[in-house]
């Protein structure tokens, strides 16, 4: 098949396991975000992808063929570090051109892709300029460059964006999608910004512990996330315990959810619902009363913080759809099943 | 500021410590007479062209100089492959190799003469002026092995990745990347195992000290036999020469860096 | 290029000259100067092959212990006057503009060109009754005859300790230069006065490094042979002078070599003790 797939893939450090059986399709031409929180083993896959550490268990296969044994140097991959590791003694084209150079490319090449590679970062004439000189963002753009220059099959990004400033970071992003999508590279990148991962990605892999959480568009892993982890992990959302009643409904706070059934088997799972799909309403009308504690105006949006049964709710609604509440009021929490999804821990 | 007035006084004490001597041997330098005289009567620059013109200054100074260009690039042949090595690769037990280098310099000069006089005397080429070139080149290698140590040490590892993603192998990578990086460390290594061996004194002569005399042998033998003020001149020109070499190296590297400071982005 | 361990032949392949090298070069006579220590003396040549412990029964006398005692005090002030002075002065020397640190360290790099020797012989100077220190004194008003300094203890420290400045403050530099300015800002905003500061944050954060240096400047001072002659009385010569003078002045290698030999394995088991003891200290 085309494309990258990861099989059994672990790695132990000692007895650490850094990751644990992962197995992952990647199909030609996909941009996939590796997310995660530090420790998640995200860096580490990328770099057995790389070939900077080998795989203790499993296999790494591209286009069919088998890459676990090849090195690092032969793989014919484009990598960008998260320290960017521009050669600190060579100019903007001379970075570059390096993967040109030490192939022995004429120079004539050199010097064509150099411009090509230029015009298409939007910094065409810098080809002289020492890296040094450079701000953050064009420091980011050379480095793109010089992982694209020769055309690799697989594109690698580790924490790309990490150190740019947030109105930088938003720009870059769109830019990465967008050179992406015209090039038709396959993509991954490992990433801890989930906003980041939801605008770049057609495929999020979500990490945890060394293993691979949920490895699905961004939307599903929005809407469905597959565990109370993933849940958290993406977005804000509330999470509430939840257990099967006499008659298999789920029940919060001892309360029914009205229309919510728990899944069969399971008597205790966890409710997780967004916060911009809370809605409240007068006392004695919801699943489950509870108290305002405080109200957070934000302009574009309202947050409304709820206390029940020793836990925080948060609704989130904008200016026109404004609960009219006021601290300390009792008011009823409406959840919607078709917005709740029950999940394991 | 209080603050700022003590730390110009202390400032100036030590300049005016480091220095007192100095002055002094520059004084005696520019005596008329043959004579080490302190404040100097009269005033000749001749001494400084004895260095030059006087055919027993001039050999010592030749001899100094061969024989501190020599050792200094053994000293570094040595100490690159050595630090390379020990930054290249994971093995613990090729430690032995670097406390072996850096012990020479530890140990006091007289011991490593003693040694080095016992070692060429039974090996049977005790007097031959290579024999000076290698006991120096050990007990400077120290010096590069050091400075190339804090070099290699702040090459940025994910540069040397970075290379391995582009195609580079081992060999692409010390040419285009670590060498070009290292080389400031080799030249401030090589700086200053070449001034030191200029002025190094018991080794030289334990080793080669009856065939040949290098500038500093002649210098204790002129102080013990028969004063000139040329050894004062010879020692003054000696600071200037290490002063410029390591002025250039400022001019045109990083010197703070090369004595250990992490960035060139403070002040 | 990540760092593992050697695979085949060919990696060992950088470390083959140095190893080489230092074992035929450094190993090989360092032995020979043990063996040698146990031959016995030849009064007509250097010394005849043969084993005997003579060498080394003579310095259990007084008078040998005497001087290694005494070495090893000196050397042990040595290192405490440099220390003392380098540290405050490198620290606040890494404060300073990189222009001034810069003149600074070509400074002390060209001090360290001037060979003991001249070292010597310029303190000698500075300390004698005719043209040094005494004389600018006396022409200040501040003493009211010249006086000579040397031969004497103090002239010998002082010959010593600037001797061994420069490469003290080349030892400190890297680990100052690297210390976290924000350190001593937080003591600061916590109360404590810049003096204070310094020696309730700065000290105690680098004590490794003041040890370390410690011990380096301890076994530079023990390798002292000139200096002591120059500057001082021969009640004020250290061991290396002995060693020197017992083996070209007196031609009796063995007994040099024996010296030389017990000076090592002294060093060595202080140095030790300092390391175990600094251990210890951080472990409680």
């Amino acid at each position: 098949m085309s494309g990258l797939s990861l099989k059994d893939v672990t790695k132990r450090f000692g007895d650490f396991k850094a990751v644990d059986t992962v197995n992952l399709d990647v199909p030609h031409g996909t941009f996939v975000c590796l997310l995660g929180p530090s420790g998640c083993g995200k860096t580490t896959l990328l770099r057995m992808i790389a070939g900077l550490e080998d795989p203790s268990e499993g296999a790494i296969v591209l286009d069919g063929s088998d890459i676990t044994p090849v090195p690092t140097h032969k793989r014919d991959f484009g990598m960008v570090f998260q320290s960017l590791a521009l050669f600190p003694h060579l100019t903007v084209g001379q970075n570059i051109a390096y993967p040109l150079r030490i192939r022995n490319r004429p120079r004539e090449e050199q010097a064509r892709r150099v411009d090509e590679l230029l015009k298409l970062i939007h910094l065409s004439g810098f080809a002289e300029r020492p890296v040094a000189k450079l701000s953050g963002g064009q420091r980011q753009r050379v480095a793109i460059a010089r992982a694209l220059a020769l055309s690799p099959r697989l594109f690698l990004l580790d924490e790309p964006l990490s150190a740019l400033d947030a109105k930088l970071r938003e720009a870059m992003q769109v830019e990465l999608r967008q050179l992406q999508q015209r090039l038709g590279v396959t993509t991954i990148v490992v990433t801890h910004d989930q906003r980041e991962a939801m605008t770049m990605a057609d495929l999020v892999v979500v990490m945890g512990e060394g293993r691979i959480r949920q490895a699905a568009p961004p939307i599903e892993i929005y809407r469905r996330p597959a565990d109370a982890f993933v849940a958290d992990f993406i977005g804000s959302t509330n999470l509430l315990e939840a257990s099967a009643d006499g008659a298999g409904r789920a029940t919060v706070f001892g309360r029914p959810v009205a229309g919510l059934s728990m899944p069969s088997g399971l008597a205790r799972a966890v409710l997780s619902i967004r916060p911009e799909d809370v809605r409240l309403a007068a006392a004695g009308t919801g699943a489950f009363d509870g108290t305002v504690t405080f109200v957070r105006d934000l302009g574009a949006t309202i947050e409304t913080f709820v206390e029940a049964g020793g836990e925080t709710i948060v609704a989130v609604a904008t200016p026109r759809d404004k609960p009219d509440v006021g601290l300390g009021q009792a008011v009823g929490v409406v959840l919607s099943p078709d917005a709740c999804v029950l999940l394991t821990r | 500021m209080m603050a700022t007035l003590s730390r110009r006084v202390y400032f100036t004490l030590i300049a005016l410590f480091l220095a007192a001597p100095l002055l002094i041997v520059l004084g005696v330098s520019v005596n008329e007479k043959q004579d080490l005289s302190f404040p100097p009567k009269g005033f000749s620059l001749s001494w400084y062209g004895q260095i030059f013109l006087d055919p027993a200054w001039r050999n010592a100074l030749v001899a100094s100089v061969l024989l501190a260009l020599a050792a200094a690039a053994l000293a570094v042949a040595i100490a690159l492959p050595l630090a390379w090595f020990l930054w290249r690769r994971i093995a613990p037990w090729a430690n032995v190799f670097q406390a072996l280098g850096l012990a020479p310099f530890i140990l006091p000069p007289v011991i490593t003469a003693l040694g080095f006089l016992s070692f060429w005397a039974t090996a049977g080429f005790y007097g031959q002026a290579w024999t000076a070139a290698i006991s120096h080149a050990i007990f400077f290698v120290t010096l590069p092995l050091v400075t190339l140590s804090l070099g290699f040490a702040s090459i940025d590892r994910s540069l040397v990745e970075a290379a391995a993603t582009m195609g580079a192998d081992d060999r692409i990578v010390l040419r285009t990347v670590v060498l070009p990086l290292i080389l400031p460390y080799i030249v401030s290594g090589y700086a200053f195992a070449f001034v030191l061996s200029l002025n190094e004194y018991i080794i030289a002569y334990m080793t080669v000290g009856f065939t040949m005399e290098t500038l500093p042998i002649k210098i204790f033998n002129a102080l013990r036999y028969g004063y000139t003020p040329t050894m004062a001149a010879v020692s003054v020109f000696f600071v200037a020469v290490a002063a410029m070499v390591f002025g250039l190296i400022a001019r045109f590297g990083d010197i703070r860096r090369l004595l250990g400071a992490m960035t060139s982005e403070k002040n | 290029m990540r760092r593992e361990p050697p695979r085949n032949l060919a990696d060992y392949a950088p470390l083959a000259f140095p190893a080489l090298m230092l074992t035929v070069f450094f190993v090989v006579p360092f032995s020979i100067m043990i063996a040698v220590s146990f031959f016995r003396r030849d009064p007509a040549g250097f010394y005849t092959p043969d084993f005997v412990v003579d060498n080394y029964a003579r310095f259990l006398s007084v008078f040998f212990g005497g001087v290694l005692g005494f070495s090893l005090v000196l050397a042990v002030l040595v290192a405490a006057c440099c220390v003392a002075i380098a540290f405050p002065f490198t620290f606040l020397l890494t404060r300073c503009s990189r222009r001034v640190q810069t003149v600074w360290l070509v400074c002390l790099l060209s001090v360290l060109s001037l060979s003991e020797v001249i070292i010597g012989f310029a303190w000698s100077t500075l300390f004698s009754r005719t043209a040094g220190i005494t004389n600018l004194l006396v022409a200040a008003g501040l003493m009211e005859a010249p006086q000579a300094l040397l031969p004497g203890f103090g002239a010998v420290l002082t010959g010593m300790v600037y001797q061994a400045l420069p490469y003290t403050v080349l030892v400190l530099y890297p680990a100052l230069v690297r210390l976290d300015p924000t350190l001593l800002e937080a003591a600061r905003t916590l109360g404590a006065s810049p003096t204070r500061a310094f020696l309730n944050v700065v000290v105690p954060a680098l004590r490794n490094t003041i040890v370390a240096t410690l011990i380096m400047v301890f076994v530079f001072a023990l390798g002292s042979y000139l200096l002591p002659q120059i500057l001082g009385r021969p009640q004020h010569w250290t061991l290396s002078v002995l060693i020197t003078d017992q083996a070209i002045y007196q031609s009796n290698m063995p007994f040099a070599a024996a010296m030389a030999v017990f000076l090592v394995l002294i060093t060595l088991a202080l140095v030790g003790l300092m390391l175990m003891v600094g251990r210890k200290e951080s472990a409680a």
